[in-house]
């Protein structure tokens, strides 16, 4: 369970990244943060292993003050997913998933070990190994990126962004991986996006977010497109807008759906 | 060539001065540089008094600063200890820039990446920063190593030997053969430790090759 207990955020230089944000994430839930660049989500997420320190309130993990924690060692128990997967250039796939338990005191040869199987669970050919990630597609990347963090296997994911540097097929694949990745490891995660349709894709509980990290609506995907809690968030999930206002029309004896546009984006299934 | 069998053997020695006199200033100003570089780069105050102040070292010419270096280390102008003192200085002043340089270059995301996945600063400096600095700092390393190893040939006129010696004894005695030989050796050294450098460069980062290619 983590804990946003009255956060708030000022950088050195007056700029509030986070006005006064409170929410718990219950364990084994996938909350995510959606909002525009700038409102505050990195932030938010680099407060909970201590990359930033609030400056007042406090983020606690399972009841614990992490200001309590060291560092260092939080950050290992933390699983962390960058945009562009954040690989380091010059470490070939097998030792960028081996980091953290190299850190740990982990031996290099079974760290290694272990990580052909981590990337086999996020759907990457061992053969990979030995590449550096600069050989490898955005979407490889980012895969490997998966398997780094699950590598310790902590409790707690982070990502930021983690897809929003690959194309859209494959960021619909890489959705679609992470769902049932999920759906077997149960870890707690906080995922951020600007991307209002991942997060309704990824999300079980969305929030919606305006500047200053102020949660502007907090439910299902399902409630917030149906009941929008203001303007703001009814323009940001595009609320009226002809891809989200389906209608059916009847087509050969089934039902098509399709979008404002008359675009047809499937069948009614039977 | 006759001139040259007939003294083999103090050529030999003098040719062994001269990598030594070379190598340990190399060495030291590699030492020196690296954490100063780094300074440079992380801390915006100390940025410029490090920067001008060795940058300035570089301005002070060889032959004065061998005499000057002697007396305020209380060694004799001609020691090796002048020699390698002065052209540490000489090395620094060339290396701190490109070592701050270097660090600049690496990525900020890479380094937040390490910091998020539990680098300690110190894991964070070997594991991550000094590796990526890597290319940066041996383009400037490299005019480093060529430089020191031709000015180890300076210290022969204050007296310190080295394959400058063959210069300054051929000048003196007339010797064209003497005078050559020093020449073509200390060319052929200063290719020869670049090349070294070059190849430690390739075995280290074996990631920029593959990257290349
Ligand atoms: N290290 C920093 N120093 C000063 N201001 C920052 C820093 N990091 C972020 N900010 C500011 O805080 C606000 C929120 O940033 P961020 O948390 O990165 O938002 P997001 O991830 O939603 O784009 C922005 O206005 C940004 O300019
Ligand atoms: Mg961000």
């Amino acid at each position: 369970m983590i804990e946003f207990a009255s956060v708030r955020k000022e950088y050195p230089g007056g700029s509030v990244a986070v006005e006064d944000f409170s929410l718990t994430i219950p364990s084994h839930a996938v909350a995510v943060l959606v909002g525009s660049s700038g409102c505050g989500k990195t932030t938010l997420l680099r407060m909970v292993n201590r990359m930033v320190d609030p400056s007042s309130g406090t983020v606690s993990i399972d009841g614990v003050d992490v200001r309590s924690m060291d560092p260092v060692k939080l950050r290992r128990s933390i699983g962390y997913v960058l945009q562009a997967g954040g690989l380091l250039p010059h470490r070939t796939i097998a030792d960028n998933v081996a980091t953290v338990p190299v850190l740990e005191g982990r031996s290099r040869r079974q760290a290694r070990k272990d990580a052909l199987g981590l990337l086999e669970r996020v759907g990457l050919d061992t053969a990979l190994a030995d590449r550096y990630p600069a050989q490898l597609s955005g979407g490889q990347q980012q895969r490997v990126g998966v398997a780094r963090a699950l590598a310790a296997d902590p409790n707690i994911l982070l990502m930021d962004e983690p897809f929003g540097a690959v194309d859209p097929i494959v960021r619909d694949q890489l959705q679609t991986e992470m769902r049932s990745l999920q759906a077997e490891l149960g870890k707690t995660i906080v995922f951020v996006t600007h991307d209002i349709d991942e997060a309704f894709a990824l999300g079980d509980e969305v929030l919606v977010l305006r500047k200053g990290a102020e949660i502007a609506q907090r439910g299902t995907p399902a409630e917030i497109l149906a009941n929008p809690a203001d303007e703001f968030v009814a323009s940001f999930v595009g609320a009226g807008s002809a891809r989200r206002t389906l209608r059916i029309r009847e087509v050969g004896g089934r039902s098509v759906v399709v979008d404002g546009d008359d675009r047809p984006t499937g069948v009614l299934a039977r | 060539m006759n001139w040259l069998s007939q003294n083999l053997h103090i050529v030999g020695a003098l040719l062994v001065d001269h990598l030594v006199l070379s190598i340990v200033p190399i060495a030291l100003a590699i030492l020196v540089s690296v954490p100063l570089g780094w300074l440079a780069a992380r801390y915006r105050r100390a940025r410029t008094p490090l920067l001008t102040g060795t940058g300035l070292l570089y301005a002070i010419p060889s032959l004065p600063l061998f005499i000057i270096v002697a007396p305020l280390i209380g060694v004799p102008v001609r020691s090796p200890v002048t020699i390698v003192v002065a052209l540490t200085l000489y090395g620094v002043a060339l290396l701190v820039r490109g070592a701050a340089d270097a660090f600049g270059s690496v990525p900020r995301e890479t380094m937040l990446a390490a910091d998020a996945m539990g680098h300690a600063a110190w894991a964070r400096f070997w594991r991550v920063e000094l590796p990526l600095a890597g290319p940066v700092l041996l383009s400037s390393l490299r005019v480093v190593v060529v430089s020191t190893v031709s000015l180890v040939t300076v210290g022969a006129v204050v007296g310190a030997s080295s394959l400058g010696t063959l210069f300054t004894d051929g000048f003196q005695r007339g010797i064209e053969a003497s005078i050559l030989t020093g020449l073509v050796l200390t060319v052929v050294v200063a290719f020869a430790l670049d090349a070294i450098v070059v190849l430690a460069g390739r075995l280290a980062m074996p990631w920029r090759r593959a990257v290349a290619t």
